[in-house]
């Protein structure tokens, strides 16, 4: 049986953003593309939701603080960090 | 100084060994001879005090460079070795790189393909500016074959026995050996196996020549007695010289093997130890006293290495320590400064044409005399002391440009920091206040954030010396502008102790002044003296006098009993509803809900409501105010307060025996096997939870029955409240208002002390299965485990004295260990912290730019300036909204001011001036007038 890691209570809400809606994102960005967080290609929520290298994934979750929050995390490629 | 301000930017560090030929081009001088100086105390040529190698006394030249003592950086010498050595630090690289290579031909253990993968991967790294660690630690796990791939032979084990004996099969390799089998890997190899031959060859870590520092790096110390003391270096590069030296005769002589061995061995132990003293498996070498040698890797390391304690770490000038003790008198903006220290920091100040007659006064007072001066810089910067007898000279030439450091005086601004500095409060900005005597004086209001006491406290005090650096304090660090703490939005400065229970005592109903007396309380607490009223004032209008006129709120005071039949407001017996209305103390007392340092409400709305000077004064008038109470009313408090009467003492006895009797009961059932286990415990478990909840229950119950009957009222009128306490009784009222104690603390004064607890659970440890010898083996009852009947008025019996002495020092030993705890878990969280910024949107991002939250704390809040952590309080909103509903008259919309008018800048008075287009324009009263300049 395969579980839906997105179904369960600890995995926040991960989508990708479409050409349109990153296109408008780097856009409206005051840093570089590349400071923001990053997730790893091999993340299990990536590899479910088959995020490609260089898309940015929007993740919503419960915060202490703000109730919700929206943050955004560039997918990379990388052995280890 | 240097005036010249050359500034070089940093390109590139590159880091590699030095090869024998670079240490000897460094030197200048071939150190022979062990000794450093002859009889007549001159250095000897080619010793380890060779003047060559630089000199350390100004008067003397170096005869290398010729620059004197000081200016003279020092030059580095060489120890010629008479044979090789293994540097310790690279003994482990050393063995690796012998495992990955060929016994026999040297070459690495790897095929063309695989040196070839491997290093294209390093290069690829290398361009990417990547770590190569990993790639290393594969090649030396690939590296690992029984027959050399390039010419067959079959590979021997090659071992290490650390720190720097490496055996190759049964066989042990000299130095010189494995320098031989380092110096056979080609280039190319060597870059495979981690070693760049751009910067380093592998057998440079075997060493063949020594480099000695110069002796600026290891001075030697003349006592009071004329005796020289050299440096631990010193002493460690003269063993190695005498062996050195030792084996160089032997070898000449043509000595046996064995005894060259051994004093080969003997130098290698010595290199080693002058290294690292502290190498695993190599006794540290010692002073003649037994003391462990300093050398090289103990100079660096750790906390009092050079990194941490002198790079990392800075002694400043301009600082002063001492005592502290306390003085309600001065502000919480304050400190007293003894003169005797004032006399001694200086302020550097510029003289200009306004000041410069003020700053002549103090260069007549002198050195000596308080609003004095030390020393004054002339035009072309050079410093002068001040004098009696020069100070007529001095007089004469000041003028402006000069700059005088003057005594400090009252109103500079400086630092004052306690240890240890946990958080930002443990360091604000004060303003001077020369006092007499010789401890810092400070507001009691400011020992919380310092965390201080004055049982022999000492803190510390940093002037100012630069305008910038001044008014940065003043707008950010000064006490008043800390008053909320960013741990949790609230007040962390405020009333403690005598502060509070002078709140109550002088707020509450009884408390009735005549008008002399209460005209007295209000000079007393220096606010302006309001017209006469001819009738006897109470407490709450005096405290009113503080309040801002349009301040509306109600709340809870500490003294809440948080009663179950509902809350009777305003009509509360005990005065615990707390209701200001348009700044009028309408019903309540004032107690540590009110203003004190943690919980105080009253002042958390003042200071975010008025700003940080209006808390200020607010704080500093009402403790004058409560302190100038307390004193008329009295406060005094003994053994007697805990005196309950006999009836509540059998009540408690009867209690207690019950618990007892249901303890054994339980005890009983277990036995029999009756008891019935709770979910997910065993019968044991179950069985201590349920004793340790009678137990619990029963000293409470202790607890409940003497509060009931603390005071033993007598006089119907003196008690304040509808039932149960008796507020005449002074320590109920500390302990209800907050000031000290708590409820508990006075009922094991009076009537049990109650459990006591080890690790969380019933004292279980001593002698096998049970406590103490006084007890049954396995015994289960309340005495044997802990349970203090007594109370400490009646005194404890010597088996409970040693259950409570063993529960005592559980909390001594967690102290103890939780503080070095928490120090290395802050040290950690602050490293990994320290360089994140927030920029002026909220962005957090580390020093390389990467962001780590879009919005500081994802609700962009600052935790110093919400209510609670929370955004908006709407509770307090709504019951700030009732009260002005309620009251008939509006708030009158006046600055709230006390004794006179703080910051608010007045619109009407003060206008404004802005520049438009290069042009002056004056705005004042809504109009806008061009100015002409």
């Amino acid at each position: 049986m395969k579980l839906d890691i997105q179904k369960h209570d600890l995995v926040p809400v991960h989508e990708i953003l479409s050409e349109k809606e990153k296109e408008e994102f780097i856009e409206n960005l005051e840093y570089d593309e590349e400071n923001l967080p990053k997730i790893l290609l091999r993340d299990p929520v990536v590899k479910e939701i088959g995020a490609k290298e260089g898309d940015i994934l929007r993740i919503t979750r419960e915060s202490k603080t703000a109730g919700m929050f929206v943050t955004y995390r560039l997918v990379v490629d990388r052995d280890s960090d | 100084m240097r005036e010249d301000g050359i500034i070089k930017k940093i390109k590139q560090i590159n880091f590699g060994l030095m090869s024998p030929e670079q240490i000897r081009k460094l030197s200048v001088v071939k150190i022979q001879t062990p000794d450093t100086y002859d009889e007549d105390g001159y250095p000897i040529e080619n010793g380890l005090m060779d003047p060559h190698l630089g000199v350390i006394d100004p008067s003397l030249k170096c005869r290398t460079c010729g620059y004197r003592g000081g200016d003279c950086e020092g030059h580095f010498g060489s120890i010629d070795l008479a044979r090789p050595v293994i540097h310790v630090g690279f003994g482990d690289v050393i063995h690796k790189i012998l495992r990955s290579t060929c016994n026999d031909c040297g070459r690495i253990l790897l095929d063309d393909v695989e040196i070839e993968e491997f290093k294209q991967k390093i290069d690829f790294c290398k361009e990417h500016d990547e770590n190569i660690n990993d790639i290393i630690k594969e090649v030396y796990n690939a590296a690992k074959k029984n027959v050399c791939p390039h010419c067959g032979a079959e590979q021997e084990d090659i071992k290490i026995d650390k720190p720097t004996t490496i055996t190759q099969g049964d066989y042990k390799l000299t130095a010189s050996e494995v320098r031989e089998k380092l110096e056979r890997i080609t280039d190319s190899d060597a870059y495979v196996l981690g070693v760049n031959p751009e910067v380093a060859r592998p057998e440079w870590m075997v060493l063949t020549v020594l480099p000695v520092p110069p002796v600026t790096v290891r001075p030697s110390i003349t006592l009071d007695t004329g005796e020289r003391s050299e440096d631990d270096l010193t002493h460690k590069l003269v063993d190695i010289l005498r062996i050195n030296q030792r084996l160089i005769e032997n070898m000449e002589a043509g000595a046996p093997q064995l005894i060259v061995e051994d004093l080969w061995e003997l130098l290698q132990y010595h290199v080693t130890t002058y290294f690292d003293n502290e190498a695993s498996g190599v006794p540290p070498a010692r002073h003649r006293s037994g003391r462990p040698l300093k050398t090289l890797a103990q100079r660096l390391k750790g906390k009092e290495g050079r990194f941490r304690s002198n790079l990392s770490g800075k002694r400043v000038n301009f600082s002063a320590r001492t005592v502290i003790s306390p003085d309600p008198n001065i502000s919480i903006n304050e400190v007293g400064v003894p003169e005797m220290i004032a006399k001694e920091v200086t302020v550097p100040t510029y003289v200009n044409e306004w000041n410069i007659d003020e700053m002549k006064e103090y260069i007549n007072n002198g050195p000596n005399v308080h609003p004095g001066a030390n020393y004054v810089i002339r035009l072309d910067g050079r410093k002068i002391r001040v004098y009696d007898e020069t100070k007529e000279k001095i007089l004469e030439q000041l003028k402006p440009g000069f700059i005088v450091e003057r005594h400090l005086h009252d109103g500079d601004m400086v630092l004052f920091n306690r240890q240890p500095s946990l958080h930002r409060m443990s360091m604000m900005a004060h303003e001077v206040k020369v006092l007499p005597y010789k401890t810092f004086r400070l507001n009691l209001c400011v020992c919380p954030p310092y965390n201080a006491d004055f049982d022999g406290d000492e803190m510390n005090m940093h002037i100012i010396q630069t305008d910038e650096a001044r008014a940065e304090a003043k707008s950010i660090m000064r006490v008043q502008e800390h008053i909320l703490s960013p741990r949790y939005g609230g007040p962390i400065i405020g009333a403690i102790h005598d502060h509070i229970s002078g709140g109550y005592l002088f707020t509450r109903k009884e408390s009735v002044y005549s008008e002399e007396d209460a005209f007295q309380l209000i000079r007393k607490s220096h606010l302006k003296m309001p017209k006469r009223k001819h009738k006897d004032w109470t407490g709450k209008e005096l405290f009113s006098l503080l309040l801002p006129d349009d301040l509306n709120m109600s709340y809870r005071a500490n003294i809440c009993r948080h009663c179950e039949d509902g809350c009777l407001k305003q009509d509360c017996k005990n005065e615990a509803y707390v209701v200001i209305k348009n700044g009028e103390l309408i019903s309540g007392i004032i107690d540590e809900n009110a203003y004190g340092s943690g919980s105080g409400k009253i002042l958390d709305r003042i200071a975010k409501e008025y700003g940080p000077s209006a808390a200020r004064e607010f704080l500093d008038r009402s403790t004058d105010m409560a302190i100038a109470g307390i004193m008329k009313i009295g406060i005094t408090t003994s053994l007697n307060d805990e005196e309950i009467p006999e009836e509540a003492q059998e009540r408690i006895s009867e209690h207690l025996l019950k618990a007892e009797k249901d303890v054994d009961e339980l005890v009983d059932t277990y036995n029999e096997g009756y008891l019935a286990p709770l979910p997910g415990r065993s019968l044991e478990e179950t069985l201590e939870m349920r004793i340790v909840q009678v137990l619990g229950e029963a000293r409470d119950k202790a607890g409940a029955i003497t509060e009931k009957y603390f005071g033993n009222v007598k006089d119907e009128s003196l008690v304040s409240c509808h039932n149960k306490f008796d507020m005449s009784n002074h320590s109920v009222v500390m302990a209800k208002t907050g000031a000290r104690a708590s409820m508990l603390n006075l009922t094991q004064i009076a009537a049990c002390v109650g459990q006591q607890a080890i690790r969380g659970g019933r004292i279980n440890r001593g002698y096998k299965d049970r406590v103490l010898p006084h007890f049954r083996k396995k015994e289960l009852g309340a005495k044997a485990k802990g349970f203090v009947y007594s109370s400490y008025k009646s005194g404890l019996d010597p088996i409970e004295f040693y259950f409570h002495a063993m529960g005592g020092r559980e909390g001594l030993v967690d102290t103890a260990i939780r503080t070095a705890q928490s120090g290395y878990m802050q040290r950690r969280l602050v490293n990994a912290l320290e360089d994140l910024k927030v920029n002026s949107k909220g962005l957090v991002t580390d020093n390389c730019g990467m962001v780590i939250q879009t919005i500081f704390g994802e609700d962009g809040v600052d935790p110093a300036k919400s209510d609670h952590g929370k955004v908006v309080d709407l509770e307090k909103v709504i019951s700030e909204m009732r009260v002005n509903s309620n009251s008939k008259k509006s708030a009158k919309k006046e600055p709230y001011h006390l004794t006179y008018d703080y910051g608010k800048s007045n619109p009407k008075e003060n206008p404004i001036f802005k520049w438009v287009n290069g042009e002056m324009y004056k705005q004042n009263k809504g109009k806008t007038e061009k100015v002409e300049e």
